[in-house]
């Protein structure tokens, strides 16, 4: 009985537990969801599963079970990324331990009541449980925001520090985390308001099938800027988390940090005037985007700068490198490289075409409604992953993985996620390069690489839950180390100032 | 070697984008005994319409198409209506005079005022029907397959060629799923053997680089055509074909539905041969604009009994 106390201690009440568990969860839950997506349901093997897990999936109510599937996963990344966000950011340990309670028993009541409520019958107590673990979760946020307090006394940086100082000593990139804390919780009431009024009956909807219709009501206005302004507040979370893993600072902390909250908060200001002022607010967001864009190629100069001068150090060389030194310093360590190049290729996949297809989009209106469905929906799900790939690339040295592992865990995933994305990048916009009755090889390709490159990441993920799983039976494995020392440490710090 | 992958890949899309797929020869002939210039009476009343149930009523009895119209009903429609002087021959197809519809200038608005629009293209790889000898002619196989490469304005001078005009989506519904709120037409679930959708496993599933094809109407009937066991997959009405093989145009604009103000845009139902079954539920919509067409859009009329 000791024994599992003493691991169900680890899990549940150290930083490293936590981000454990609910990484494991979230992949589960994908691994586990996937087997109902198309290619599964074309092979057979979604029926099986169906029947396999009794599953009960009403035709009629599949968009709902959609909205809770979204729900579960984003609240589990969340609450994985309020882990990270108390580990690396100063504040009070009642502050730590008290977010990390609520927001574990709130996204677990939300993933597994959401979860059951959706595909096991719709039991009305469940979906109960479900808004009572989104309530504990919203509550956790709000504890967050105000443990981040920026003015308290006690955080102000001190004169000569390499951080972004503003007048009186305020920390800008914890005024930044504020920002982003309190912008995310306005953006969940902001859902939360319609959420109540359509589920209220039983009304849902996905608002890429409304597309078409030209005039939206305000409770559906407000859907459409809550489902992107919480996957952008989600996605600058990550990029915070990444400014501490590789301790950002000097010049260019000042410059991303600022650009952060001023894209933030255009962003959010954009989403949340898309009721009454929809005409402009995608301007808004657009010039948002761009200052949010712009702070994460600052991020991505700092890291692969600090990068290169760390590898070469290691390398034992000193004087003028060579072009392709630069280069295999660079790559020596696919970690932190490799999670701000996926910020940087996120353009390639994500923005670009998004821009494409705005300005395109008198040309993609004389389509199916399917196709620019397709569109909306291949641009966001490969945004998520993108923001996924960056979150496991920071777990990998959260866990310390080192040489060959971390190696094949980091290039694994940065290469084969990239392909997934290539893959669905070329799906989404198949209509510029094929007519309809064209379409299957190209369909084909992409399908069975984007099945693969995904199916990849999930083995190399569950190559590493498995060490983790391993390793918890043994009595004095990496768990105790983490149990011993929770502290999450930047990557590149030489030390620790903060 | 190793940086050979860089010129494999570029290699390999070029060829993927390369290659055509060829267009299907001629398909095996399945009589499924149903006739398609049969019509049904859909009754007036009460009915749950949309994806939530909400109630709604038709006012008046009327008929409807058992089958979505076929290849052969439509060349001989362009046959008549032609020698008629209501259609025109052009080099690239079949076009009818439109009185247009009231430009709002709306966002995004594409008009669509008074003029010629296309009923039928010609020289199309995909196209069933073929202009031979001053005649629109079926290509060998396909007579009972539903007709596709329809615009909406097809079925809009069809139906009001033959008297009817095409269905508004209420109708379609009413038609489709009775008036029990049910899925899909004969039903709570979808299997295979119910109807034409994306890798359904039916006789003319491996078309198209394996998107598959139409199937012959009324092919769902509960027999086995070509070794294919089918399930009588009808509607409470007794209509065939109302989830899968082809999309339906339908008739509604702004003036039957407030919701499509100033977009021109149609709504389509029903799923399509190379849509997932969840398009094939009665209450999921497809829009395209009307004079969109491609290998999956048909349609079916409507008329006073």
């Amino acid at each position: 009985m000791a024994w599992l106390k003493e691991r169900l201690r680890y899990i549940f009440g150290s930083t490293k537990g936590l981000i454990l568990m609910a990484s494991a969860l979230i992949a589960l839950e994908t691994a586990f969801m996937g087997m109902l997506s198309g290619p599964m349901a074309e092979w057979g093997i979604r029926d099986i599963w169906i029947r396999l897990w009794g599953m009960r999936l009403d035709p009629s109510h599949r968009e709902a079970r959609i909205i809770f599937l979204y729900h579960t996963f984003a609240i589990g990344v969340i609450a994985l990324e309020t882990y990270m966000i108390t580990g690396l950011v100063k504040m009070k340990e009642m502050h730590k331990v008290g977010i990390n309670a609520v927001m574990t028993v709130g996204y677990l009541f939300v993933l597994v009541f959401g979860l059951a409520f959706a595909y096991w019958g719709e039991n009305w107590a469940f979906h109960g449980l479900f808004i009572a673990g989104l309530t504990l979760v919203f509550f956790a946020g709000m504890w967050l925001a105000y443990a981040l307090w920026p003015w308290a006394k006690e955080y102000r940086l001190p004169e000569g520090s390499p951080y972004w100082r503003l007048a009186g000593g305020l920390d800008g990139e914890r005024l930044a985390w504020f920002i982003m804390a309190v912008a995310t919780l306005i953006s969940a009431i902001y859902g939360a308001v319609p959420g109540s009024y359509f589920g209220n009956g039983f009304e849902v909807f996905l608002s890429e099938d409304i597309i078409r219709i030209p005039e939206h009501t305000p409770m559906e206005l407000a859907i459409v800027g809550h489902l992107h302004i919480m996957l952008v507040d989600i996605a600058v979370a990550a990029m915070l988390i990444v400014f501490r893993w590789v301790d950002l600072k000097g010049r260019l902390h000042a410059w991303a940090t600022a650009f952060t909250i001023i894209g933030t908060i255009i962003i959010s200001v954009g989403a949340w005037v898309i009721v009454p002022f929809r005409p402009i607010a995608h301007q808004i967001i657009n010039v948002g985007a761009m200052f949010l864009m712009v702070a994460s190629l600052f991020l991505t100069i700092y890291t692969w700068r600090k990068q290169i001068e760390i590898g070469l150090h290691k390398m034992g060389i000193e004087d003028k490198p060579t072009l392709g030194q630069k280069l295999k310093a660079l790559l020596s360590d696919p970690l932190p490289v490799g999670a701000t190049w996926q910020m940087m290729y996120m353009n390639a996949v994500v923005t670009a075409p998004g821009v494409f297809m705005a300005i395109k989009l008198d040309w993609l209106r004389q389509w199916l409604l399917r196709e620019e469905r397709i569109g909306l929906v291949g641009h966001w799900h490969i945004l998520a992953a993108v923001i996924a790939t960056i979150l496991l690339l920071y777990y990998g040295d959260v866990v310390g993985l080192k040489d060959k592992a971390r190696k094949w865990y980091g290039w694994g995933i940065v290469i084969a996620s990239d392909l997934a994305f290539f893959a669905a990048t070329l799906f989404y916009t198949k209509r510029l390069y094929v007519s309809v009755s064209q379409q299957q090889p190209l369909v084909n390709f992409t399908m069975y690489l984007l099945d693969a490159s995904l199916f990849l990441v999930l083995v190399i993920v569950a190559a590493l839950m498995v060490w983790r799983l391993v390793d918890l039976f043994k009595p004095e494995g990496k768990w105790t180390e983490e149990w011993r020392d929770p502290s999450l440490k930047p990557i590149f710090a030489e030390e620790d100032v903060r | 070697m190793k940086k050979a992958w860089l010129p494999v890949l570029t290699l390999l899309l070029a060829i993927l984008w390369g290659c055509a797929v060829a267009p299907p020869e001629s398909p095996p002939q399945v009589d499924t005994g149903v006739d398609p210039n049969e019509w049904v009476r859909i009754p007036a009343g009460e009915f749950l319409y949309g994806m939530h149930n909400k109630e709604a009523v038709i006012e008046k009895d009327f008929e409807m198409m058992l089958t979505p119209v076929t290849n052969a009903q439509f060349a001989a429609y362009l046959n008549e209506a032609l020698a008629k002087g209501e259609l025109i021959l052009n080099e690239d197809g079949v076009y009818i005079e439109y009185p247009g519809e009231p430009f709002e200038g709306g966002k995004h608005e594409v008009e669509y005022g008074p003029g010629q629009y296309l009923v039928y293209p010609l020289g199309t790889i995909e196209a069933k029907l073929e202009y031979k000898s001053g005649q629109f002619v079926v290509k060998p196989g396909w007579e009972n397959h539903p007709v596709t490469m329809t615009t909406w304005f097809s079925g809009w001078g069809y139906c009001r060629f033959y008297g009817g005009r095409l269905p508004t989506e209420k109708e379609w519904e009413k038609a489709a799923r009775g008036e029990d709120g049910r899925p899909y037409p004969w039903g709570e679930e979808i299997t295979k053997a119910h109807a034409n959708f994306y890798k359904s496993g039916d006789p003319f599933d491996h078309y198209w680089g394996g998107q598959g094809e139409t199937t012959p109407v009324g092919f769902y009937n509960g027999e086995t055509h070509l070794g294919f066991k089918t399930e009588k997959a009808v509607s409470p009405y007794g209509l065939y074909d109302m989830a899968g093989n082809v999309w339906e145009w339908m008739l509604d604009t702004e003036e039957h539905n407030p919701h499509l103000h100033y977009t021109h845009q149609r709504i389509l139902k029903g799923g399509a041969f190379n849509n997932y079954d969840y398009d094939a539920r009665t209450f999921a919509r497809n829009f395209a604009p009307p004079d969109y067409y491609d290998f999956t859009t048909g349609f079916r009329c409507v008329r006073e009994p």
